[in-house]
């Protein structure tokens, strides 16, 4: 599958100078849902049999070096570009930047609310990755995508409700088969299956992820094919409360993490 | 267990007058378990020197153990003229390419195209085989167990943990110690570093109670800043990481290319004094350079 416009752009540029800066390489591919999935599906793989589970690219890189991980981004580079828009309406750069502000707002809320309990550097993983199955389906199921897209807005139901009607499951359970697949922390299968699932038993995590979704869903900075519902329940209301609205007022101005992924997500072009 | 040293030269074969006292071939060394088992780790331009010998005696069972798989390991491959002698039987042993996504199967097969070498390695008449390697996964050889371990370098690298009868030695292949890619300044230094210290902890750990180190020690410590990523240790990191273990020798290996012999007992000579090492302290490691034809019995 190929990776977003933005980094791939991004990486052509950086590798062009044998002395880039690897901390700018791991820079553009942990906003990168495409490659950290990809680098992840690699490290885990039975072949290097380590210790633990790999669930950020910084460990990746200390794990395999830059070096390896310079020729890996390239070589997704060489895959080409997801399209700007799916041929059924689907907006990746818009899902990029949903994806990437709801990592960034997700290791907040970690940080900010429960540091105790989560590794924001988790938190983050799992917000840049929980919609990874939209992309997986935007590409190889373009069609029952583009219904199910359609029937949400329709009769006004949440996406992942017209997934399942429509394509039998949901993406997260789709995202998560995958990283089960790939190797990934059991941790990172449970949040990307599970934030659709209010029967699934909550975590700290979880809570952060899900709320995180809500808050950037609510404040309309992307589009994840979900918009915000005013009829929408708080999703951790023992953690985070009722009002979504006073939540954001304690969290401060999200305008950095906004402004530093719109910046990313946007094609230099294209402003 | 005997080990000999046939390769200690880094990068590229370095031979001539400035050369002869340690050696120019590159990185090629001999062990012995105590029953006789061979296995060869690296196969540099050393290797063709120790086939010589072997040659003398045929048939040979032999593991060869890829680091990785960079030229300077691998250029006496082709040479290794066992490879072409039927009875023989030679395996290779290397790490999962994670960019190219193959095994140490396809080392041979890159080497060998046709522009490149005149044989092909179905003409080979030993029998080949390849096994690829995982992390902390022990192979058994003969009375040898060989543990391969992740290390740092710009391609995958095994270090390879070498036990026998209650001996062990480690050879760490091109090793550089990881580097925290971080100015002290980002707020993402503390955490990198957090994870290179675990690293470091865990193999450190595996290298518990070791007789022998032979250590990718290229540079010195005044070099090392314009090489940083480059792959490849220090003496003087070596020496400090040999004492913290409590080794008991350390061999400083993969000369620098453009060192003459002289220059390199220089260089040492200054790491030893960096470093505070005195050969006559009590409790510390004897600290050798590797030489072509160091044989050392543990």
């Amino acid at each position: 599958m190929p990776a977003f416009p933005r980094s791939v752009q991004r990486i052509l540029e950086l590798t062009r100078s044998i002395n880039c800066l690897p901390k700018d390489i791991v820079a553009v591919i942990e906003k990168d849902p495409v490659m950290t999935m990809k680098i992840f599906k690699l490290i885990n793989s039975a072949h290097y049999n380590l210790p633990n589970k790999i669930t950020s690219i910084g460990q990746s890189v200390v794990y395999l070096g830059i070096n390896t991980i310079k020729n890996l981004a390239l070589g997704f580079a060489a895959a080409g570009i997801l399209p700007r828009m799916n041929v059924d309406g689907f907006d990746v750069q818009r899902y990029l930047l949903h994806s990437l502000v709801v990592a960034g707002v997700a290791r907040q809320l970690g940080g900010q609310f429960a540091k105790d309990e989560v590794d924001p550097g988790d938190c983050y993983v799992a917000g840049l990755l929980h919609d990874f199955g939209k992309v997986v389906s935007a590409q190889f199921l373009a069609a029952e995508f583009h219904r199910a897209l359609e029937y949400s807005s329709e009769h006004s139901v949440p996406l992942h409700e017209a997934e399942r009607l429509v394509i039998g499951v949901d993406h997260g359970v789709i995202g998560a088969l995958l990283a089960k697949r790939w190797a990934f922390s059991e941790l990172m299968v449970d949040l990307i299956r599970d934030h659709h699932d209010s029967s699934a038993p909550t975590s700290a995590a979880l809570d952060c992820l899900r709320v995180a979704d809500q808050v950037v869903r609510y404040n309309q900075i992307g589009d994840s094919g979900n918009p915000w519902r005013d009829s929408e329940p708080a999703a951790a209301p023992e953690r985070f409360g009722e009002d979504i609205e006073s939540l954001v007022v304690q969290m401060g101005s999200l305008d950095r993490i906004v402004a530093e992924a719109r910046m990313f997500a946007q094609l230099a072009n294209e402003g | 267990m005997k080990i000999r040293f046939w390769g200690v030269r880094g990068s590229i074969p370095s031979p001539g007058p400035q050369t002869q006292r340690y050696g120019g071939n590159t990185t090629c060394i001999e062990v012995r378990g105590d029953d006789g088992t061979l296995i060869i780790l690296d196969a540099g331009t050393g290797i063709f020197p120790l086939a010589q010998q072997l040659l003398g005696q045929l048939p040979i069972q032999t593991n060869v153990f890829l680091t990785h798989t960079h030229w300077d390991h691998i250029q006496g491959l082709p040479f290794f003229t066992p490879l072409y002698i039927p009875g023989n039987s030679v395996r290779i042993h290397g790490g999962y390419d994670i960019v190219s996504g193959r095994g140490i199967d396809q080392v041979m097969e890159v080497q060998l195209q046709y522009s490149y070498f005149p044989v092909r390695e179905a003409e080979m008449n030993a029998r080949i085989e390849y096994r690829t390697v995982a992390a902390g996964e022990p192979v058994n050889v003969g009375d040898v167990v060989v543990t391969p371990l992740l290390l740092n370098h710009p391609v995958v690298n095994f270090g390879y943990r070498v036990d026998c009868s209650g001996k062990s030695a480690f050879f760490t292949g091109d090793h550089e110690p990881w580097p925290n890619i971080y100015d002290p300044k980002d707020e993402e230094h503390p955490g990198y570093q957090q994870m290179i210290d675990q690293l470091q902890g865990q193999l450190d750990q595996a290298l518990a109670g070791l007789d022998l180190m032979i250590a990718d020690s290229s540079y010195t410590s005044s070099e090392y800043p314009t090489k940083v990523g480059w792959g490849h240790g220090t003496l003087e990191g070596s020496i400090h990481w040999a004492r913290r273990l409590g080794v008991k020798t350390l061999v400083c290996t993969h000369h620098e290319p453009t060192r003459s012999d002289d220059a390199l007992d220089k260089a040492f000579a200054q790491a030893c004094a960096t470093t505070g090492h005195r050969p006559d302290e009590p409790g510390v490691p004897r600290v050798l350079l590797a030489r072509e034809g160091l044989e050392l019995v543990l």
